[in-house]
């Protein structure tokens, strides 16, 4: 019964495995200066985003891939990628009438509330497919607030001044190689600017979604929280089912000043790959915020259940006095999924906080990595943090890792970090069977007490989601 | 490959007949291999993860000797001895050479009739070469790296230990290492631990540094541990600041077996230790703990392994730091469980106190996990002390520099605690008291060892 528990595990199928029939217009495969040329002449760019994305092509090519990773990623040919895919669909749509009907339907199948929610919730939605934002709900009354939330390409020809000022001011293109590559070629992603003083009143959310094969997807998201402002922001991820591996290599970029708070959420549910391990998206992503003002606050929350390979570390910079860094993540991985992730936690003004909760569950054939950092500079006085990474191990063939750095340069710091690994005991098993409750159910329900804390994190609606996703990603595990 | 390396390639192949001419055949057939080996692969360059904060490149560019003609320095009687007045059998590793004090020859001839075999690697592998080349070099082999190999190159002498199965030795082994060289040199000692199943014994090493010049010491250990045997291993470092060391340590455990390693060091220049164990049989227990008092510009960074390779063994790690002044701690910890190493317990614990402005402390702790039914947990802090246990004992009329020293002095106690000698824990305690307080921890001298 018990080795059922493990071979079982996957059965579910990935739900959001369709492939949309949009004509697509897609630029040639490879990459070169004239692709990079192309895709910024697609998007009718100013020079000065094509010379930044010149610099930063020419930057990549010096660079190798990194491998210090613990993660075996079969090798990438990056030639072979088409990095721009647009779905074809009129001139800027100004209503939900002029999108194309089947990618309204695509997104109807994903649950995005692109159109009933809009009444529900009150969500405004950025959907991105492909490469190209496609539409976003809600904008007229964002706007009345002041509020910016739109396509980063519409921001570069709306607000060239604030992008210009930002972009690349928390991930430099010299960051890392996927850093370089995602400033050459992004295509599309969000922009938001929150004024100053301005709560905003709903939650801004993007959904992601590659829809072409071949095709990478090199998103850009910058949001900006000026003096006093508070924003949460929501991120939700699928991809059809395909064999080949696809790439995914977005930027994050956070900027919090004086007193203001971004809260952004994850939920990452790209297709994992199918039980062979066959297929699957490499997530790759490069997300950092920078609490720049004092007493500004920023949140990650995480719950990744996709992808074929995860790669991402979202950091914190603490540069601002009293600034706090939070981060929540649930990482599942099942049947050959990857992943190493965790968060960088950077010290540099006085009294900062930081805390880090991490919940690895791996299951299957998998292999889960904790990786993070805690860093107090010589200045950083009165530095706090607390980290607590668990992991949770579902069968003898799946293995769970933890790699915490701490680098402490002052002495009047507090950094402690803490760490488990166990399985589900037989005790806590046997305590649900004995009430009448199956094997499968006291596992589905154990698992989700073990990440609650994380889950609670999140904003309801995703909070609902995320718990099905965690059910679904494990059924069938029990035994 | 840069020139520090280069200059020591060059030194091998232009001396390698020196070397080989005043070394042993049991050691001089390793060499090629070790070779061969940094000459592919040189010292960690600077961004190496496993180096990231000893850069040891850097420690060989400067202009040290290699002692390969066995030029023998004068020795004076104050150099051999003891700090640590135990009783005990009592030996000398100065510099890289054997040495055993005239004295205690009678109480070694006790130890000879139970065939335990104690002496100089180079005597032991010309008396016994079969013995010898069954265990030696053999811990390393894929797990060859620069410092191991640049011993195995140049090493010409080191201490051997052997204790066939079911013999007890209660009273442990002394092992002084002293640094006596007048001119800045490099010593390459190479050590030798097997203790047989059923047996017993334990290893206090002490290592001192005399001479006020720059010294470098590149030590291997290798300690083999059979079924059900008992072996405690102490190491002890209070050398000054212009001594440089480096440690390669690895043990073998078997099944059963019983092993507790204890490594202080309470005055140093530059230490990097690499501890690697392996538990290769059921049943094996492992406690693995170190405490580390820094002051001035000390740096001080152990790097652990333990490997769990087989079900049903405990390891215990703790490691201690009190840190003061400007100086560097760094730890960096891995437990790793093989797939099928079932029921396997084990724990790492580090905590640090940073008591100086400019102190750092470097901490990496980390579980790499292959097995589902495990008990692993690691837990890090790094701070300061408690004010309030520090206010407690200032309105108790405790002068606020004592409370601070009671505090620290608790604070490390607990690795202390795990010394399973009573006579060598008291003295430690002593030791530590007069390191917190600032005063020489060198002894006296008194009659153990004039």
């Amino acid at each position: 019964m018990k080795n059922n528990f493990v071979n079982d595990v996957t059965d579910s199928d990935y739900k959001y495995g369709f492939v949309t029939d949009v004509e697509t217009e897609v630029i040639p495969k490879g990459l070169n200066e004239d692709i990079v040329r192309l895709i910024s002449e697609k998007k009718g760019e100013p020079d000065w985003l094509l010379e930044y994305r010149l610099k930063a092509f020419k930057h990549w090519t010096t660079l190798e891939m990194p491998e210090w990773a613990h993660l075996s990623i079969p090798p990438i040919n990056y030639q072979d990628i088409y990095y721009y895919a647009a779905p074809k669909t009129k001139e800027s749509p100004k209503s939900l009438d002029e999108v194309d009907p089947e990618l309204i339907k695509t997104f109807n199948k994903l649950g995005i509330p692109l159109e009933e929610q809009k009444s529900l919730a009150g969500v405004a939605v950025d959907a991105v497919m492909d490469s190209v934002s496609v539409k976003t709900t809600y904008k007229e009354n964002l706007a009345e607030l002041g509020i910016i939330f739109c396509s980063f390409n519409e921001a570069v020809k709306n607000y060239p001044d604030l992008v210009r000022q930002y972009l690349g001011s928390v991930v430099p293109y010299t960051d890392n190689f996927f850093a370089a590559l995602n400033a050459a070629v992004f295509s599309d992603g969000s922009f938001v600017y929150i004024p100053k003083g301005v709560r905003c009143p709903m939650e801004l959310s993007t959904y992601f979604r590659i829809n072409a094969a071949n095709t990478g997807q090199f998103e850009r998201t910058l949001i900006v929280a000026d003096d006093d402002s508070y924003v949460s922001y929501l991120e939700g991820c699928t991809a059809p089912m395909r064999d080949e591996n696809q790439l995914h290599a977005a930027i994050v970029e956070l900027v919090v000043l004086d007193r203001a708070e971004i809260k952004y959420s994850t939920v990452q549910n790209w297709y994992p790959g199918d039980k062979e391990g066959k297929g699957g998206i490499y997530n790759f992503v490069t997300k950092r915020a920078i609490c720049k003002g004092d007493h500004s606050k920023v949140s990650w929350t995480q719950v990744e259940t996709g992808s074929a390979i995860t790669w991402k570390y979202p950091s914190c910079i603490l540069l601002g006095d009293n600034s706090v860094g939070e981060f929540y993540s649930v990482a599942v991985t099942n049947n050959y999924q990857q992943a190493d992730t965790g968060t960088k936690m950077i010290h540099l003004g006085k009294n900062t906080k930081s805390h880090i909760v991490s919940k690895g569950i791996s299951a299957g054939y998998s292999q889960n990595s904790y990786r993070g950092l805690v860093r107090v500079a010589k200045k950083a006085d009165g530095a706090r943090n607390f980290s607590q990474c668990d992991s949770l191990l579902l069968g003898d063939k799946c293995g769970a890792h933890t790699f915490p750095y701490m680098d402490i340069n002052n002495d009047s710091a507090v950094v402690e970090h803490e760490a488990t690994t166990s399985k589900i005991s037989e005790d806590q098993i046997f305590y649900c069977n004995q009430r009448g409750i199956s094997t499968e159910d006291a596992i589905g329900l154990i698992v989700n007490g073990y990440a609650k804390e994380v889950i609670n994190k999140l904003p309801m609606e995703f909070a609902v989601e995320a718990q099905k996703l965690l059910q679904i990603s494990l059924e069938g595990s029990v035994g | 490959m840069s020139t520090t390396e280069s200059q020591y390639i060059d030194i091998y192949e232009k001396y390698s007949d020196t070397i080989f001419k005043n070394g042993v055949a049991v050691m001089n057939d390793c060499r090629q291999i070790a070779f061969d080996y940094f000459k592919d692969n040189g010292f960690p360059h600077s961004r190496a993860e496993l180096y990231r904060h000893s850069k040891i490149k850097e420690l060989f560019d400067f202009d040290y000797g290699l002692n390969l003609n066995r030029v023998k320095f004068p020795t004076s009687n104050n150099l051999f001895h003891c700090d640590v007045p135990i009783n005990s059998y009592l030996c000398f590793l100065v510099d890289e050479a054997f040495y055993l004090p005239e004295k205690s020859k009678l109480e070694w001839d006790d130890l000879a009739k139970k065939g335990v075999l104690i002496g100089s690697i180079r005597e032991m592998a010309q008396k016994y070469p079969d013995l010898v080349a069954s265990y030696y070099h053999k811990a390393y082999g894929e797990k060859m790296d620069a410092l191991v190999a640049f011993n195995t190159m140049f090493s010409q002498d080191g201490f051997f230990f052997y204790v066939p199965d079911g013999v007890v030795i209660d009273n442990p082994i002394q092992l002084i290492c002293v640094s006596n060289a007048n001119l800045p040199s490099i010593s390459n000692p190479r050590n030798l631990v097997v203790v047989g199943d059923n047996a017993k014994a334990s290893v206090l090493m002490c290592a001192h540094s005399l001479s006020n010049v720059e010294s470098l010491s590149n030590t291997v250990t290798e300690v083999f541990v059979g079924e059900n045997a008992h072996f405690d291993y102490y190491k002890l470092e209070s050398t000054n600041a212009k001594s440089v060391s480096l440690s390669s340590f690895v043990l073998k455990q078997k099944g059963n077996s019983n092993v507790l390693i204890n490594d202080m060091t309470l005055q140093n220049g530059f230490s990097r230790n690499n501890i690697s164990v392996d538990l290769e049989g059921e049943g094996a227990e492992l406690t693995l703990c170190g405490m580390v008092i820094g002051d001035s510009e000390q740096h001080t960074d152990n790097h652990t392994v333990v490997n769990h390779n087989v079900p049903n063994c405990v390891s215990k790690e703790l490691f201690k730091y009190v840190l003061n002044d400007a100086s560097k701690g760094a730890f960096s910890g891995r437990v790793f469980v093989a797939k099928d190493a079932q029921k396997t317990a084990a724990y790492q614990t580090n905590k640090n106190i940073c008591v100086g402005k400019d102190a750092k402390m470097f901490t990496e702790p980390q579980l790499e996990i292959y097995a589902d039914d495990v008990k692993c947990s690691h837990g890090a802090s790094t701070g300061q002390m408690d004010e309030t246990a520090l206010f407690y004992l200032r309105s108790r009329g405790i002068p606020e520099a004592e409370a601070k020293m009671l505090l620290m002095f608790a604070f490390v106690n607990d690795v202390i605690e795990n010394i399973r000698i009573d006579s060598l824990q008291d003295k430690i305690k002593l030791m530590v008291e007069k390191r917190f307080r600032g005063e020489s921890s060198l002894c006296k001298g008194c009659n153990a060892c004039k």
